[in-house]
């Protein structure tokens, strides 16, 4: 009995000439799941949405609204049609680039998240650039000096890092740093002098404040951000040492290690290279997993720091049964998850001969 | 390995160097300027700026400092008014129309002038509209079929509103001084206009007024930025309003501490006993007309005994609450009027006394007590306030189960009277008594396809005799005869109701020393920035 040859089997058999026609199979199968996981993120999130038991008529009106203004509102919002009718318009909608309006902004999503994504992703990227340098390093270390001194101290950051509530720390940053030592700004992102003192470009106020040359700006915003960051960042040192320590003790009882060492080679060369190369794999995957968790939003940081990022926007959304800001927020949180995967795979190419 | 140990150290080091910059690049900024007022506050029931549409609290604040509008109650004395466009204004002899002289030369921030033609056409445009802010005006009879012929430019600076029926003159005044009837610029609003919607769309996210302050950003969930109107007609002291939103109680307090914020407006009690400990604020209780309650819902067969409403009544330690849970934010108030509304009867006759609570449920035939839900927003102090209610009310053998639910979710479910017990606040429009009347003692239809879905008919509460005593004090034209007919309704209530009046709100404006002049009032719309300043 013969195993029946799938398209993904005869694509496989291409010979080596047609390279060219193969990879643009493969990029076409890749859109085709990425259209798929696209319809389907949507098609979930509408549905939760819509039998969710909270009314965005009282949204939008609220309690005290007479009956003709009910009537008149849901059918404005278009509730008053079946659920398919309902999500076959807003997918419509959305492939014309339309993601909507937003019930509790009253301006279009699209510029609601080009407002508060890019608050976010500055935010995310500074505390995995602090979790990067300081985590990897740490976890290398301890596990060279395995349960020596400097091994206790990164089992103990890792311990508080997956122990302490994030608002607690965050509190208590703001109660030293910027209460007692007035070493940083307080919550939000600018001083209220500044505000409106440089054009939005990327959203991110460091590279717009920098881009237009206004320092003060520039010094005010990192004051702000800087204790956010270092929070976040704590968090993303403690998973990512924690994690780097894991691999690399795995990777230092290996053969090949005792056999580098055997042949002379520097402790330097084979904890940095040797070992940390083969750890990079499962590393960048943790880094990037660790990236999307912070550019999801981190509602309590957000909270506690007054940051007007996509977490608290997609939670006041939810809460409120703001469905296009509910769904366009999902679809660009999809998005980065995607994004950051295709990146991922690509660096591990770089990185592991076997997957090119 | 040693050298490992400095690769990886100076690593380590060169990472944390990167955080370590960033914290100590600049110090934390010192005071605001001295023509800057910031106010921590939370901002995140802004979803619309037209006053046609605002219905929540804070919004209602933006809408009273960037708007005028005809007149405007007198905190003071609330049965006085003083004209705000309007220079004066008279009654007819039937008590029907309103007729306002509309002052001269004013301007609107755009440029345009200030005519009875905009007056005219704002009120109208409100109506016409019909979103959540219409209802108010719906108060005085003003429909979508009459707003056209009741609301009428009599001549240039003179305009009249007509009302369906002889209300008091007060009550006219004050929905008349609501921010629904904002006056809003005619002329620039026709020029965003898009279908027929009275600029509506663009009214959103911009400010079309001639308030004391002119919007200059709003960025939602952020900060609301208000610049003085130059051509105002009274002089300001403040150049720059700025409203932050800082969510966290805890937050606003280490900005006002820090002089960052001049003005804390959300803070908690521990945070407020903290602040005032300090000596760098100074803290001042406003009674705010908002009521927190049970609703009972009476399609509850043993909700419905009045035995059984009375004994809920005895079994809450309403003192007990407010000490250890409410603390300086509420206060004990047992009557549909909030203080310092006209007729207001401040008498809390309840305390706890479970054995006669437990008398009168054996009187209603439930010695044993019996079971019941309660739906609570899962927020702060609604959920600590109603566990301590459910342990009063297992004193006499009710058996409460708590649901727990987002504010939207319970209140849909609450409007749909599938309810037992019902946790939740009433706020009022403005500040007369009908306000509050209608909430609680009103119901003209308690079938389930009734337009007025107001507290009374939301707990199935059937009042012919009451809604008629609610209409005859709204037609009362002498204020004390209105006042006591108040009285004698609130005396009733409290004897039997299916509703357990517990607190009233105290707003607790927390301001750095050297700033005065913020006037905050019982309800958002009568807060007003005019008089700041800061020394």
């Amino acid at each position: 009995m013969s195993t029946p040859v799938t398209a993904l089997d005869r694509l496989r058999a291409l010979p080596a000439r047609n390279a060219g026609l193969r990879a643009a199979l493969f990029a076409l199968r890749w859109l085709i799941t990425l259209a798929v996981t696209f319809v389907g993120l949507l098609a979930v999130t509408f549905v939760i949405g819509r039998k969710v038991p909270i009314d965005p008529v009282l949204a939008v009106l609220g309690d005290r609204a007479s009956a003709s203004a009910y009537a008149a509102t849901r059918a404005a919002l278009g509730l008053d049609k079946p659920l398919a009718v309902q999500f076959w318009i807003y997918a419509r909608d959305v492939l014309h680039g339309n993601l909507g309006t937003s019930l509790l902004t009253s301006n279009p999503v699209l510029t609601d998240i080009q407002r508060v994504f890019p608050a976010t992703l500055e935010l995310a990227t500074l505390s995995t650039v602090i979790g990067v340098l300081i985590g990897v390093p740490l976890g290398v270390l301890a596990a060279v000096r395995h349960n020596r001194l400097i091994d206790h101290v990164a089992r103990f950051i890792g311990l508080v890092g997956s122990s302490v509530p994030v608002f607690w720390l965050g509190l208590m940053g703001l109660l030293l740093f910027y209460a007692k030592l007035h070493w940083v700004s307080g919550p939000g992102r600018l001083d209220p002098v500044f505000d409106g003192m440089v054009d939005t470009r990327t959203g991110s106020l460091l590279i717009d404040a920098l881009a237009a040359g206004e320092w003060d700006v520039f010094f005010n915003a990192l004051s702000h951000i800087a204790l956010p960051a270092a929070i976040l960042g704590y968090y993303s040192v403690a998973y990512l040492s924690r994690m780097t320590r894991s691999f690399m003790l795995d990777q230092l009882s290996q053969e090949y290690i005792t056999t580098a060492r055997a042949k002379g080679l520097p402790e330097r060369r084979v904890v940095w290279v040797h070992a940390l190369r083969n750890v990079m794999v499962p590393l960048l995957t943790v880094i990037a997993l660790s990236y999307s968790f912070l550019l999801e939003g981190s509602v309590l940081t957000e909270i506690v720091f007054a940051w007007p990022g996509i977490g608290s926007y997609l939670t006041g959304a939810l809460l409120n049964a703001d469905m296009n800001a509910v769904l366009g927020s999902t679809l660009v949180i999809g998005a980065t998850f995607i994004a950051l995967n295709l990146l991922t795979d690509a660096l591990y190419r770089v990185f592991d001969p076997r997957a090119r | 390995m040693k050298r490992v140990l400095r690769n990886a150290l100076a690593a380590a080091a060169a990472a944390g160097a990167v955080s370590l910059s960033l914290t100590a690049m600049q110090p934390a900024a010192a005071a605001t300027p001295k023509d800057m007022l910031v106010m921590a506050t939370m901002l995140d029931e802004f979803s619309t700026l037209d006053p046609a549409e605002v219905y929540e609290l804070v919004p209602e604040e933006y809408i009273a400092n960037t708007y005028d509008r005809l007149v405007r109650v007198d905190l003071k004395d609330p049965s006085k008014f003083n004209g705000d466009v309007a220079q004066s204004w008279s009654v007819s002899p039937d008590g029907l129309t309103f007729t306002f002289k509309i002052r001269s030369g004013l301007k609107f921030h755009s440029g345009n002038p200030l005519t009875a033609d905009d007056v005219a056409w704002s009120i109208q445009r409100t109506v016409l509209l019909d979103k959540g802010a219409a209802a108010v005006l719906q108060g005085i009879g003003l429909t979508k079929d009459n707003a056209l012929k009741n609301v009428k430019k009599v001549d240039d600076t003179t305009v009249s509103v007509t009302t369906d029926q002889k209300y008091a003159p007060t009550f006219v005044l004050n929905v008349l001084g609501a921010w629904p009837a904002s006056v809003v610029d005619r002329q620039l609003l026709l020029t965003h206009q898009q279908n027929n919607d009275y600029g509506n769309a663009w009214l959103r996210t911009n400010e079309a007024g001639s308030g004391a302050y002119r919007l200059v950003k709003w960025s939602a969930n952020e900060s609301l930025i208000l610049q003085r109107f130059d051509g105002y007609r009274v002089p300001l002291a403040m150049k720059r309003i700025v409203l932050r939103h800082v969510p966290e109680a805890s937050g606003q307090r280490l900005l006002l501490e820090n002089g960052d914020a001049d003005v804390a407006r959300n803070l908690s009690p521990d945070d407020l006993t903290a602040l005032e400990k300090s000596g760098k604020a100074r803290a001042t209780a406003v009674p705010q007309a908002t009521l927190l309650y049970l609703g009972l819902n009476v399609k509850n067969p043993n909700l419905a005994k009045p035995d059984v409403q009375e004994a809920m009544k005895w079994l809450i330690d309403y003192n007990g609450i407010q000490t250890n849970i409410a603390k300086s934010t509420y206060k004990v108030h047992q009557t549909f009027l909030p203080e310092g509304f006209l007729g207001a009867l401040n008498t809390n006759p309840y305390h706890q006394d479970v054995a006669k609570a437990k008398a009168l449920l054996a009187r209603a035939g439930l010695p044993n007590g019996f079971n019941v839900t309660m739906d609570v927003r899962s927020s702060y102090p609604y959920n600590e306030i109603a566990q301590a209610v459910q342990a009063n009310l297992a004193q006499g053998g009710i058996k409460v189960e708590i649901i727990p639910g987002d504010n939207k979710q319970t209140l849909a479910k609450y409007r749909a009277r599938q309810h037992d017990i019902y946790i939740g606040e009433w706020s009022a429009d403005y500040i007369d008594p009908h306000s509050n009347a209608q909430g609680f003692a009103w119901n003209p239809d308690n079938s389930d396809k009734s337009s007025y879905k107001m507290l009374a008919w939301r707990n199935s509460w059937d009042i012919p005799e009451l809604t008629k005593e609610t209409n005859a004090a709204l037609a009362e034209a002498s204020a004390a005869k209105r006042a006591q007919l108040y009285e004698t309704m609130q005396k009733q209530m409290l004897a039997h109701s299916p509703f357990v009046i517990m607190f009233q709100q105290v707003s607790q404006v927390a301001v750095r020393p050297g700033v005065s002049g913020l006037e905050v009032g019982p309800i958002n719309d009568l807060v007003s920035y005019l008089h700041v300043n800061k020394q």
